[in-house]
């Protein structure tokens, strides 16, 4: 495979798990919860992702224990923000630090051991195509996100469902005074977040770089929370942050493609300092800003 | 049943003060259940988490030591928290503020100018102020997130420090280590207590403290802030703005955490290197909500968070417990930190009859 060829694939793979994340982030923030935790859960998905799948040789209950303990860690922070009504952005910061700790606890007796890289499914004709056929060779789990952003894409927008959510996150007392029950709907969309999450870090533990390092998130959890105010609530423009991050991190291969000698420590801030600039020009149109922003994002309501 | 909780119009003080107890005891509960379900030894892992930092001359000396930075960092992110400014960047603030300081000594490794360590702390503070002063500006001017900014700075900071232990800064004579030369003594921050590492910079953070308290107390500024974040608009009808709360918050977190890194390397390290980044800046998150973003507070929740990253590392040794265990006990205490605050700022209803 040539550095291109290499690169346009990986694109995809590294994008991934930020989409998972960000995806899941989206539709609890639509339904007006900001559960900051997403670094802590995807951390606590990527250890027990990683240990079960190690002891199992099972990449599918892998994936499914990441989910659980997802939930589970959602679980407090939804306790804490929507039971007890605290501050949504410290029960976040909470979860996450909680999260971080499992992770490295639960991670430990495995540092540095290793996991068989899964195969790569090649989509016929497509895969063949010059130049972007890498495109079409890639994990199952990458597929299947990309169908999930259309699938969330579709629920929000053209469903009853998502029009629940959209009404319970724009507007609480309103959607109660018809009868549908907040509470219930907003502890839903935190699970589904916190399953999301679990299953973004389980892909970058054992699918992306199949190798147990403490603190392999690195970040990426926030760098999902960021995602979702780029992408201003929508699905499809999620989905073009996610890649755009995906080819980001992928900035010490494409150096070298170019032919460019560059500290590797410049390259690894790149995506964080380009997370920065995206996020002052995207900000910085108050109105569409506000245009889009959920209304009740961040704040209590009292079942 | 129902349950309902009803925002109480006073709060009592030894209510207050219960919070952080109850939660301290919670957190100490599931520990020793987390614990004892990975197979280690629970009760030996409580006790040097918990009493060992105070069994011993040296081990108290080394809780003042932690103390130290933990303080100052705290301070810094109340004064943002209490006016709805969260600066979660303080780590990064503190790696910046470390890397200023550093440049004197690194460049004029033989110094022995007397003012060399005042200009060191100057800088220290001015670093972190500037790093933090990037995410006021693009708030303010840009309305970026300050939260996702912060922390985005603190991720480059650590980068820029590998950078410079790895190239430039690295002590040619230093066995390849990445680590800068060793500090010349003009470089390093006095001893307070013979004997043990305790420099005056503990002294420093306190009386800080006192400031901080009699700012939030007594001065209209501190109104200010306050009102500036629970209630931007009739603030600013008010004639007190936003962006102001914004910088001031982010100014003086910055100038704090800044101040905590140059401490840290004219202190206990006397060198830089890489473990001038061990999340003092993420633990003073909660050690500023522990203290109930009180400046009193902070100083016995400061006091509490240093003992547990004494025992944190005492547990490693004696019950074989890696360091993440701290950061796992740091979580649960914020937790339920958290849950019992709404307890004690709300009175409980228990309706048995059903819908209210």
């Amino acid at each position: 495979m040539t550095i291109l060829a290499f690169i346009l694939a990986g694109t995809l793979a590294a994008a991934t798990p930020l989409l998972l994340a960000a995806l899941g982030e989206l539709i609890v923030e639509r339904a007006g919860v900001l559960n900051l935790g997403l670094e802590g859960m995807m951390a606590l998905g990527a250890a027990v992702g990683f240990v079960v799948t190690y002891n199992t040789h099972s990449p599918v209950l892998g994936f499914a224990g990441a989910a659980l303990a997802g939930i589970a860690l959602s679980m407090v922070f939804a306790t804490l923000a929507l039971g007890f009504m605290a501050n949504q952005v410290a029960a976040g910061l909470a979860i996450g630090v909680l999260g971080l700790g499992l992770s490295s606890l639960i991670g430990k007796p495995l540092e540095s051991q290793t996991l068989d890289a899964p195969g790569k499914l090649a989509i016929p004709v497509l895969a063949d195509l010059p130049v972007i056929g890498p495109l079409f060779e890639q994990d199952v789990v990458v597929y299947l996100t990309f169908g999930l952003a259309v699938v969330i894409w579709a629920v929000l927008n053209h469903s009853k469902l998502g029009l629940i959510i959209r009404a319970v996150g724009e507007n609480p007392h309103a959607a109660r005074a018809i009868g549908f029950r907040v509470l219930r709907i907003r502890l839903a969309a935190v699970a589904f977040g916190g399953a999301m999450a679990g299953m973004a870090g389980a892909y970058a533990s054992t699918i992306y770089t199949p190798l147990w390092a403490d603190g392999m998130i690195a970040g990426r959890g926030w760098i999902a929370v960021a995602l979702v105010v780029f992408g201003t609530w929508a699905a499809g423009r999620i989905v073009f942050g996610a890649v755009l991050f995906g080819a980001l991190s992928l900035g010490g291969l494409i150096a070298q493609a170019a032919g460019v000698a560059l500290p590797s420590q410049l390259l690894a801030s790149l995506p964080y300092a380009v997370t920065i600039v995206m996020l002052a020009v995207i900000s910085s149109n108050r109105r569409r800003m506000r245009l889009n922003t959920v209304a009740s994002l961040g704040q209590p309501f009292a079942g | 049943m129902k349950i309902t909780f009803e925002r109480r119009a006073t709060l009592s003080r030894p209510v207050l003060f219960a919070a952080p107890l109850i939660a301290l005891g919670l957190a100490m509960l599931t520990s020793l259940i987390l614990f004892a379900a990975l197979g280690k030894p629970a009760g030996q892992a409580l006790y040097s988490l918990l009493l060992e930092p105070f069994v011993g001359w040296y081990n108290i000396s080394e809780v003042l030591l932690k103390m130290g930075p933990l303080m100052l960092i705290a301070q810094g992110l109340a004064i943002g928290f209490r006016a709805n400014v969260f600066n979660i960047g303080a780590e990064g603030q503190l790696i910046i503020g470390a890397l200023f300081a550093s440049a004197l000594p690194v460049y004029f490794p033989e110094g022995a100018s007397p003012l060399m360590l005042p200009a060191m702390i100057a800088l220290g503070a001015l670093g972190g102020a500037t790093w933090a002063a990037i995410a006021a500006g693009l708030r303010v001017r840009f309305n970026a997130n300050e939260i996702l900014v912060t922390l985005m700075l603190t991720l480059i900071a650590t980068q820029v420090l590998n950078y410079l232990l790895l190239g430039p800064w690295k002590d040619p004579n230093g066995f390849n280590f990445p680590q800068s030369v060793i500090f010349p003594d003009a470089a390093l921050l006095p001893i307070l207590l013979s004997g043990t590492r305790v420099n005056i910079s503990v002294l420093a953070a306190l009386l800080i403290s006192a400031l901080a308290y009699v700012m939030m107390r007594y001065r209209f500024s501190g109104y200010q802030l306050l009102v500036g974040g629970l209630a931007p608009r009739s603030a600013r009808y008010a004639g007190f703005t936003e962006a102001r709360a914004v910088w001031v918050s982010l100014l003086l977190g910055g100038l704090m955490a800044g101040l905590a890194g140059a401490c840290e390397v004219a202190g206990p390290l006397g060198q830089l290197q890489r473990s001038v980044s061990t999340g003092y800046g993420y633990s003073a998150i909660i050690v500023a909500y522990l203290g109930g973003l009180n400046p009193l507070g902070i100083v016995v929740s400061a006091f509490l968070m240093a003992a547990l990253f004494i025992g944190g590392d005492n547990a490693m040794v004696s019950a074989d417990l890696p360091v993440a265990a701290v950061f796992v006990f740091q979580g649960l205490l914020l937790v339920f930190y958290l849950g019992s605050l709404t307890f004690i700022r709300h009175r409980v209803i228990l309706n048995w009859a059903g819908r209210a």
